[in-house]
């Protein structure tokens, strides 16, 4: 059987798929990044295969995606995680033409080919404004965890509205709103539908082209999709697997790579 | 996977040679520092060096003097001292560096250079420069010369925008006749436009090499080195013989079949500056994917000669003003340097625009964004969108910038897997 890997070392988290060779997940695993790139990468891969109950001599080839995709120092290859959300978003959902994926740190938009390659792609500019860091922010202020805040926004009744997307004003504007008596859920709503609006001036830049699938940690924010789905108008795919996708996406292009070689030799052999 | 494209590590007579012409202008200049020689201050954009030269007034570019600093990387501590004393962090970063240089007492990249004798604001398209100008003008105690060039409105300078134009270059030289106190000597004048135009015909020629495959050097990157005899020593016999031995190089790597780059991959042009604080850093991003500018808008800032125009001995006046008017990147429209970046992409072949946003220059970058929709969705032409400053390092992100850069040639690779 033949095995191949994608780590995707993330500003938050980092990420571990193995795929098997009908392309099935057997492995994976998410940890956080933390200071230390090459050990979360390593660690983040020795936790996958533990899943898979594999060794590590039976993949036989990874490819680093993320920020710190050239810190993944026992990879093949590395390829962008921009490139990896779209195959994977493509192997998941094979009608995918936008990908819209929201990370810790970045929010990008994906005009992706029927073959899943990017046609174009368009990002938040350095500044971190409306991506997971937002959210974040907005979570620590109002004592909740990540987790929660998609949920209590959806029982928004008046979402505030808030004047700019910048994670370093929020909590300040946060704590203005909760001085004005205005409910958490209210200021959650106005929060998601704040990066909504903002995200939907990217994705206007490559172009809304159906189907429509959101990808990265945000993905699991059900606010999140609704707030999308809203300013798009047109449904999104949200996949469980949201969060491993730019992962998933270099493990098929390991895959890929590890049963090329495997014809290879085989060839050689005959 | 392919293997990774390197440097030749290319560095010809030309680069060398380019160096050590601007060692020796920075040397005279140290020297008139000394002996008291008049020296003018003076713009890139559409500048007009040859009326200096007729009177032997030494040039000096601040702007040359802030991509110095920044190369050196020591433009931060500068900009930092122009912050302190009021200059917002939204300013332009040049101007900054320049101030803080001023503001520290010293003047010059490293060696000392005079303050100006004159200071003339020959292009005024962007007012941040009028600014910057007067304030130098006063930091400095030098006289200031407004030069008011009308920004082009039309395709071509109308006759009233030339003679407006010739008229105050007849104001300016009386004022260089004082300060200079030397008679203007038109004969003179000829001579140094003769020695220009020669010039402009080998820069001119070097980029016309680069529509070749492999093009002979890298038309962004490797123009910068150009861009001194070109820009700031035009009009001498030394940058006229400069570009002769440039072409003769640059013919000899197009027999040969080299190019700067051990291959040649992907063929892009450039629109934007580079960011001076990591001019290596943000090259060796291009390098890997074996990306070669052909093109650039940036080596047009001080005068566009790819399309015929020369300085005319016959016609002194008329042809400098015609120059600040029309041939150079700055005085035109958005709308006209689309036009000049579709030729570009076109008669070179490119595969893509790579367009290099300033953050501190909202004049030059706004309208980049419609730019990069031009380019993709009107004429299909792949575009990158990348943003960081020609000055302020605090504007780069290296791992930012390495993530679009490598996504956009992921896909271009991709595309051309597919056409093959």
């Amino acid at each position: 059987m033949i095995y191949g890997a994608g780590v995707d070392v993330g500003s938050t988290q980092t990420k571990a798929v193995i795929l098997s060779e009908d392309r099935r997940i057997v492995g994976r695993s998410l940890i956080d990044t933390g200071a230390n790139v090459s050990k979360a990468a390593e660690r983040a891969f020795v936790k996958a295969l533990e899943d898979a109950g594999l060794p590590r001599e039976a993949v036989g080839y990874v490819v680093g995606t993320g920020y710190g995709r050239y810190k993944v120092t026992f990879g093949d290859a590395q390829v962008t995680e921009i490139t990896c959300h779209a195959r994977g978003a493509q192997y998941l959902y094979p009608a995918t033409r936008t990908v819209i994926d929201m990370g810790g740190q970045d929010t990008k938009a994906i005009k992706v080919g029927p073959d899943g390659s990017v046609l174009d792609f368009s990002m938040n500019d350095k500044c971190a404004a409306g991506t997971g860091r937002f959210l974040m922010a907005a979570a620590d202020v109002t004592g909740l965890s990540l987790g929660e805040i998609g949920e209590r926004a959806l029982l928004a009744k008046n979402p505030v509205r808030l004047t700019s997307v910048c994670t370093v004003f929020v909590e300040s504007d946060i704590m203005s709103y909760l001085a004005q008596k205005k409910t958490i859920e209210d200021i959650l709503g106005g929060v998601h539908k704040a990066i909504a609006t903002r995200t939907m001036s990217l994705i206007r830049r490559v172009g809304v082209e159906e189907e429509v699938t959101f990808t990265g940690g945000v993905s699991k924010n059900i606010a999140m999709v609704r707030g999308l789905e809203a300013v798009l108008g047109v449904p999104v795919n949200v996949s469980p697997e949201g969060h491993y996708m730019g992962a998933l996406g270099a493990a098929l292009f390991a895959l890929e790579r590890a049963m090329a070689a495997e014809r290879v030799l085989e060839a050689k052999e005959a | 996977m392919p293997a990774e494209v390197k440097e030749r590590q290319y560095q010809g007579k030309v680069h060398q040679l380019s160096r050590d012409m601007m060692n020796a202008w920075m040397a005279q200049l140290a020297r008139a520092n000394e002996t008291g020689e008049p020296t003018g201050a003076i713009m890139i954009s559409g500048n007009c060096v040859e009326l200096l030269r007729a009177f032997d007034i030494h040039p000096i570019f601040p702007e040359v003097t802030a991509l110095q600093n920044a190369i050196r990387h020591q433009s931060l501590p500068l900009i930092l001292k122009a912050e302190e004393v009021g200059y917002s962090s939204d300013n332009c970063a040049y101007v900054k560096a320049d101030m803080g240089l001023f503001l520290s007492g010293g003047m010059g990249p490293g060696t000392k250079m005079p303050y100006p004798t004159v200071t003339l604001c020959n292009y005024v398209g962007c007012n941040v420069y009028v600014k910057w100008f007067e304030h130098l003008a006063a930091a400095t105690g030098s006289e200031l010369f407004m030069l008011d060039v009308p920004f082009l409105r039309t395709s071509e300078p109308t006759a009233a925008d030339v003679r407006y134009v010739v008229k105050q270059i007849e104001e300016l030289i009386a004022v260089l006749e004082r300060i200079s106190k030397k008679k203007f000597d038109i004969d003179k004048l000829r001579e140094i436009l003769a020695y220009s135009a020669r010039a402009e015909e080998g820069y001119a020629r070097s980029k016309d090499l680069c529509k070749g495959s492999p093009a002979p050097f890298d038309s962004f990157f490797d123009a910068i080195n150009m861009m001194g005899p070109i820009n700031v020593l035009r009009g001498t016999r030394e940058a006229a013989d400069f570009f002769d031995e440039a072409v003769k190089e640059f013919e000899g790597m197009v027999a040969e079949g080299v190019g700067p780059l051990s291959e040649e991959r992907f063929r892009m042009v450039v629109e934007g500056p580079p960011p001076y604080p990591y001019y290596r850093s943000f090259r060796n991003l291009f390098t890997k994917w074996g990306a070669v500018a052909v093109a650039s808008t940036y080596s047009t800032v001080g005068g566009i000669w790819e399309w015929g125009f020369r300085h005319d001995p016959a016609r002194p006046l008329e042809s400098i003003a015609e120059q600040m008017l029309t041939e150079n990147l700055t005085n035109r429209s958005i709308v006209a340097r689309y036009g000049q970046i579709k030729r570009y992409v076109e008669e070179w072949k490119a595969d893509c625009l790579v367009i290099h946003s300033i953050k501190s220059c909202r004049l030059f970058s706004a309208g980049q964004g419609d730019m990069r929709e031009y380019f993709t969705k009107e004429l299909g032409v792949p575009t990158l969108l990348v943003e960081s400053d020609l000055e302020d390092p605090r504007y780069y992100a290296e791992a930012q910038l390495r993530n679009r850069i490598d996504a956009f040639f992921e896909s271009l690779e991709h595309k051309k897997l597919v056409a093959a």
